[in-house]
Order: C-alpha cells, then sequence, then structure tokens
C-alpha cells in the first residue's frame, strides 16, 4: 500500500469513527429521556393513592381534575417531588464527575470524600441556630450553609491531599472526615429536643419527600447555573484529563482552574445536601455508567450525559424508595447505595488503577 | 546572547526555593536540536520543568524571542511551545486520534470543538509521525514506540515554534528510538522547529543534536557542539564512568575490559578482530593483538580492551620492529587466534607473524577456547 493510499483510507476510516460515535451519543441519550419519561409517570401514576394516566394527563396540562384532592397530590406532592430528583440527582452526579477530574481519580466523589456529610453539619447547624432565633430558616440560607460546608470538608480534603500522595489514603481520610462530620451532627440532633428536630433527622438520612415548588425553583437556579458553568469549562476539563503539566502547556491557568472545579462542585453538592440530605454513590456510579454507555471522556459529551444520568437514576431510586414497600418510605440513599455500590465495586475490579 | 532566539539567562533551577543548578546561560538559534545529557538524577528534567513553566524559577530568566518568558500568558504561550513529558498519561476512553486532537486545544473556541481544518491538521500530524494506522485505536492499548510517536504528533499538531521532550527515547526499542530522531531531525530542519530534549542515549545525543548540554553535579558541565562535547576523558569525567569506555568516534559503549596478563594473542586488522576481542571479553580472557594500524577500526577498539596492542603509524609499512615486539608479546600468551587478516604489501610482517604461530603449535579457532 502507498502512503497516500494510506492515509486516504485511514481518513475515511475518521469519518467513520466519527458516524460511529455520533450514532452512540444519540441512541444512549434517547435512551435515557426514554427512562426518564417512562419515570415520570410511574412516579407521577402510582403511590398510595393511584391515579389514572388520562386523568394525570388532564391535571397536569389543565391544572383541574374531577377529584380536587388529585389534583393537590399531583400538583403540592408529587410533581415537585419529581423535578427536585431530576435536578438534585443531575446535581450530585455532576459534583461526582468534577470531583473525579480534579483528583483524577474514577472513585472520587462528594460522599466518599466527606462533602455531602461536611455540608450536612453545617446545614444541621444552621437549622438548630435558626429555628430556635428566628423559627424561620430560608432555603437560601441553607444552601449557603452547604455551600459553606462542603468548601470546610473540601479544604480539609485539600490539605491532606498535600501530605498525602497515595490516592486510597485521601479517599480513606475522606470517608474518615465523612464520619467525624456525621457524629458532629448526630450529637447536635439528639441534644436539641424542639419539635423540628424531627424533620431535621428525616433530613440527615436523605430524602426528597417534602419538597415545594419554591424549593424546587431555587434548586433550579443553583444547579442550573453551575451545570451552564460546567459545560463552559469543558474545554479545559478536557486538557485536564491529559494530567495537569499537558494542560498547562495547553494554556490552561491551572490554579484557577482547580479553584472554579471546586467552586463548582462545592456549590453542587452542597444545594443537593441542603434540599434532600447527603445521598450515596450517585457522584461515582453515574459518571462512570454513563461513560462507559458514551464509549467517550470527551466533556462537552460526557456532562450533558452525566446530568441527565444522575437525574434519571435519582428519579428511578426515589421511585423504588417510595414504592418497594409502600406505605412505609425508604431512605433515598438505602436504595442509590444498593444500585451504586455494585457499580462502584465492579469499577474497581475492572480497572484496578485506583489508588496507584 | 541576549539576542539569541531562546536563551537560559543565569538560570538558577530546583525544588521549594533551593536552586538545584545554577547559572546556567545557554543561547539556541531557532531550528536546533539541543540535547540535555547527564547522568541520573543530575537535574535535566528539572531544567526542561522550569523552561515550560512547571517549576518556578529561582533566579535568572529565560527568554524567548527577547522576551521573558514569565511575562506570556500561559494561552500565548501554548501556541508557541509544546511538551512531550516522561509521565505515563492513562487517559480513560481516548483514541489516539483524540490525544493528537488535543494539540489544537489552544486554536479551538470556547466548548474546543475542531474545524475541518483542525481535523486536517491532526491527520497531517499522525501522518508525520507515520501513525495514521493506530488513529481508532485506544491509547491506553497501544505499544511505548506508538505512545510517543502518538505524544509527537500531538505536539507537533499544537504548531509550535518550540518542542520540549523530556526523554523521549526512554522504553523505546532501537528501532523506534531511531524513527523518532529522525522525526525530530526532520522537524527541526524542515519546519524549523526548535527542539530542545533530555536523552539519556549519549551516542544518540551525539548524532542527532546540534548543540549538547552537559548537566552535572550544580553548574553546567559543558555546553557546545557535539564535536566539542565528546571527548573520551569528558564523559567519563561526567558520568563517573570507572568501569566501561565510551568511545566518541564511534558513540560506542563498552564495558571494561578482562585484567591481567595477556592469554591470548590476536592476528587482526581490518574489522577481523572486533568480533574476536568482544567474544574474548566476554569470557573475561585477557589478550594482546596485532599487529594494528592506528587508523584501524580494530585499533579503536583493541586500545580500550586488549592489554597490549602491537602498533603501527598509518600508512607506512610495517616494519621489523612492529614483528619483534608482537613475536614477544605472542610467546608470551599460551595460545595464538588468527582473524585471517589480508595480507599486502604494507602488512607483509605479518606473514612473518602466522608462520611463527603455526610454528609454536598455539593456533586455535575462537570456538576451541575454554
Amino acid at each position: 500500500m502507498t502512503k497516500s493510499n494510506g492515509q486516504s483510507v485511514s481518513g475515511g476510516a475518521f469519518h467513520q469513527e466519527n458516524f460511529r460515535r455520533r450514532t452512540r451519543y444519540i441512541t444512549v441519550f434517547l435512551a435515557m429521556i426514554a427512562l426518564l419519561l417512562v419515570v415520570v409517570v410511574l412516579n407521577v401514576n402510582m403511590g398510595s393513592v393511584s391515579i389514572s394516566p388520562g386523568e394525570i394527563f388532564r391535571i397536569i396540562l389543565t391544572h383541574q381534575g374531577p377529584d380536587p384532592k388529585n389534583v393537590d397530590i399531583i400538583w403540592d406532592l408529587r410533581l415537585p417531588r419529581i423535578l427536585m430528583g431530576a435536578i438534585l440527582g443531575g446535581g450530585l452526579a455532576l459534583a461526582g464527575f468534577l470531583l473525579q477530574t480534579y483528583f483524577e481519580n474514577p472513585i472520587a466523589g462528594p460522599f466518599v470524600l466527606g462533602i455531602s456529610s461536611g455540608s450536612k453539619m453545617i446545614v444541621a447547624i444552621t437549622m438548630i441556630v435558626f429555628l430556635s432565633r428566628f423559627s424561620h430558616v430560608s432555603s437560601w440560607t441553607l444552601i449557603i450553609a452547604a455551600f459553606i460546608g462542603a468548601l470546610l470538608s473540601t479544604g480539609f480534603i485539600l490539605l491532606i491531599s498535600r501530605r498525602v500522595t497515595h490516592m486510597a489514603s485521601l479517599l480513606v481520610a475522606g470517608i474518615m472526615v465523612g464520619y467525624i462530620c456525621s457524629a458532629i451532627t448526630d450529637f447536635i440532633v439528639t441534644f436539641a429536643d424542639d419539635s423540628d428536630i424531627v424533620n431535621l433527622r428525616d433530613w440527615s438520612l436523605g430524602s426528597f419527600s417534602g419538597s415545594s415548588w419554591s424549593n424546587v425553583g431555587v434548586a433550579a437556579i443553583v444547579i442550573g447555573v453551575a451545570f451552564a458553568l460546567t459545560l463552559l469549562l469543558s474545554k479545559p476539563i478536557g486538557a485536564f484529563q491529559l494530567g495537569e503539566a499537558y494542560a498547562q502547556s495547553m494554556g490552561v491557568n491551572v490554579k484557577r482552574f482547580r479553584v472554579a472545579i471546586i467552586l463548582l462542585s462545592s456549590m453542587l453538592s452542597g444545594c443537593v445536601t441542603a434540599f434532600a440530605g447527603p445521598i450515596s454513590f450517585v457522584g461515582i456510579a453515574v459518571p462512570f455508567l454513563v461513560k462507559m454507555c458514551l464509549k467517550t471522556a470527551r466533556p462537552l459529551i460526557v456532562i450533558p450525559g452525566t446530568f441527565l444520568g444522575g437525574g434519571v437514576f435519582c428519579m428511578w431510586c426515589d421511585f423504588i424508595a417510595r414504592m418497594a414497600f409502600a406505605p412505609m418510605e425508604l431512605n433515598i440513599s438505602t436504595v442509590t447505595a444498593m444500585f451504586g455500590a455494585p457499580v462502584v465495586i465492579f469499577m474497581m475490579i475492572r480497572k484496578r488503577r485506583w489508588g496507584a | 546572547m541576549t539576542d539569541s532566539y531562546f536563551s537560559l539567562d543565569n538560570l538558577s533551577v530546583g525544588y521549594n526555593g533551593s536552586a538545584l543548578i545554577r547559572d546556567i546561560n545557554i543561547g539556541v538559534t531557532k531550528g536546533e536540536i539541543i540535547t540535555l545529557i547527564g547522568p541520573n538524577g543530575s537535574g535535566k528534567s528539572t531544567i526542561l520543568k522550569s523552561i515550560t513553566r512547571q517549576l518556578q524559577l529561582i533566579g535568572g530568566k529565560v527568554i524567548f524571542e527577547g522576551k521573558d518568558l514569565r511575562k506570556f500568558s500561559y494561552r500565548d504561550l501554548s501556541s508557541r511551545m509544546a511538551v512531550v513529558l516522561t509521565e505515563r498519561m492513562k487517559p480513560e476512553l481516548m483514541t489516539c486520534h483524540d490525544i493528537v486532537a488535543t494539540g489544537r486545544y489552544p486554536y479551538t473556541g470556547r466548548l474546543g470543538i475542531l474545524t475541518e481544518e483542525d481535523e486536517r491538521k491532526v491527520e497531517d500530524a499522525m501522518a508525520a509521525v507515520h501513525a495514521e494506522e493506530i488513529g481508532n485505536r485506544d491509547f491506553n492499548a497501544i505499544s511505548d514506540g506508538q505512545r510517543q510517536r502518538v505524544l509527537l504528533a500531538r505536539a507537533i499538531c499544537q504548531e509550535p515554534d518550540i518542542i520540549i521532550l523530556d526523554e523521549p527515547t526512554s522504553f523505546l526499542d532501537i528501532r523506534h528510538k531511531l524513527e523518532l530522531l529522525s522525526i525530530l531531525r526532520s522537524m527541526a530542519k524542515e519546519k524549523g522547529i526548535t527542539v530542545i530534549m533530555s536523552l539519556h542515549e549519549i551516542d544518540l545525543a551525539q548524532k542527532v543534536s546540534d548543540r549538547i548540554v552537559c548537566v552535572k553535579g550544580d553548574r553546567i558541565f559543558r555546553y557546545g557542539r557535539p564535536a566539542e562535547i565528546f571527548d573520551e576523558q569528558m564523559i567519563r569525567e561526567m558520568y563517573e564512568i570507572d568501569n566501561g569506555y565510551f568511545d566518541p568516534l564511534f558513540g560506542s559503549i563498552e564495558l571494561p575490559a578482562a585484567a591481567g596478563e595477556a592469554k591470548v594473542f590476536v592476528i587482526a586488522g581490518g574489522g577481523r578482530g572486533i568480533p574476536v576481542y568482544r567474544e574474548l571479553q566476554k569470557r573475561d580472557i585477557a589478550f594482546a593483538t596485532g599487529i594494528l594500524y592506528t587508523n584501524d577500526v580494530d585499533w579503536r577498539l583493541a586500545r580500550l580492551l586488549a592489554s597490549e596492542v602491537i602498533e603501527a603509524e598509518p600508512f607506512t609499512v610495517m616494519g621489523e620492529e612492529a614483528l619483534a615486539k608482537a613475536t614477544a608479546s605472542m610467546s608470551a600468551c599460551g595460545t595464538v587466534i588468527d582473524t585471517g587478516v589480508p595480507v599486502r604489501e604494507t602488512n607483509r610482517v605479518l606473514e612473518e607473524l602466522r608462520r611463527l604461530a603455526e610454528e609454536s603449535g598455539k593456533l586455535r579457532r575462537l570456538e576451541e577456547l575454554v
């Protein structure tokens, strides 16, 4: 084969490959959207009160129905909860993706690094202080508290990461930070015997229940902004996947980039924790599954994919949490752990390079 | 030195504020290949990392086209300087084509989407390193040689004026070493790209470089053209070799000679001696050899490996004196090996030497030696 021949052949192969890739992306995204629609319908339809699909559509579209109680159930209980699950799930998965980029390790995530627990601790303290003084606490206050908690934990992890080079030790440190924060939270919750603390206890175990439209709005704004900013960072994130030194040689201001990643991931995981409490394993399992399905790590594709995938994953988990032992509800973390943890184990066996 | 294209001006480099190497003064002309050589841990990588701004300078300046390198933004610099690093990268789910395409980073827009032109440049870069066939392969699933070529293609794709490579030939077999270096050579000469790299193989450094920087201790040991740098003593001193030799003329590396009195005499010349010398050295048998003109290839190796070399001045007729010495040396040895060197007008005396060897009954073939 002559050289020019070789080139044209491989040129064609690239185009073929590009086409194959695009088809794969479209298929995966369509599949996720289909799963999303199915779970939305299931979630609206099922529960302690079962409502027929026809009535659901009518209620959603016209805000009216034969039974006003059903209208309330759908509009005030089920829809906000569904949307909250989608938004927070997406945010959580994205936070995981950002942390994995930062630490160049697929096992990093807001839960294992103790970031969710840090948020939980500060939120619990804030709740108690605000409720005892002002008998009211706004969702913005809680988000800011959770954000600060996330930053505190992340800052602590970063301090440790300067001392320990081994990734496994860092993860162990993160898990320890998580335990410390949880212990402090439990301590506070136990000794603050206000009646409002009952909510706090439910919340600290993780749940999408009790979401209101105003909460959904706030979460949508915060996570929407973080998502958009992350998408704008997809180019440097791509460069960073080759390692810090290469990223810098490609013109990335590494210091500024690292700060941006930490702020964004804290914003995302803080917001999720503020509304739904700490939720485990979504941050690790979803980015991994999405990357495997898409067969790419290209941030421009993976970021929206992870967001959508996180939403779908959490909605299904919430559906299971609600329905598995109805009318009793499981914690969302119980369900995400049940499905997420095996994925993580599978991932470690397959990669065998964490801790390297 | 300030008017150089790229220069290191009183540079001190090191880690955490303490200088490892100081007073580095080097001027580089555009399109040259500069190679850093020196023992392990001498700080070659430290110098390269300082040039690429991965490490903060301890003192002095790096000047690029008359401007302090620190004044360049990362972004500006990225379209001027590309790197190939030693750190093994393990990107997930990226094909070789994807890796090369990251070289276009400085030229793409906010979201990093490649244009048709970018795609073409990626393919050109892959063709330049003969890596077209592996474009669709996963980067983690290719050989070391292919990996280095892909990383080089990535650097080429970045369309830099300077490429910095940290030990690009490590892990490569000899064929891939040669291939990589000849690509660098043609890049430097045809495209005027300046190459600054570190190499472990001094023999290759000598052959591929326009200038050599020898790094040792806390200074630049020497700096200059390969011809000025590579003398035997210098290399021995730099690497503190006390158990082997480096022949600068051929750039070959030799293990130390067998110690002791010569036990074998080798009648050699014209290159016939070399394989015998090497075999004897491997068996740790000390030997004497002759009669060799001092411009004979055998002589170049014999002077390093033989206990005694009977020499003759080139372009003269070998005389009685040389024959006498050779005879004496031969009679002190228990064995004689005749490599069958051809005899013509100037080395007639070898006929006599051969006759004496036969008479003595010590003549053996190499295979017969225990």
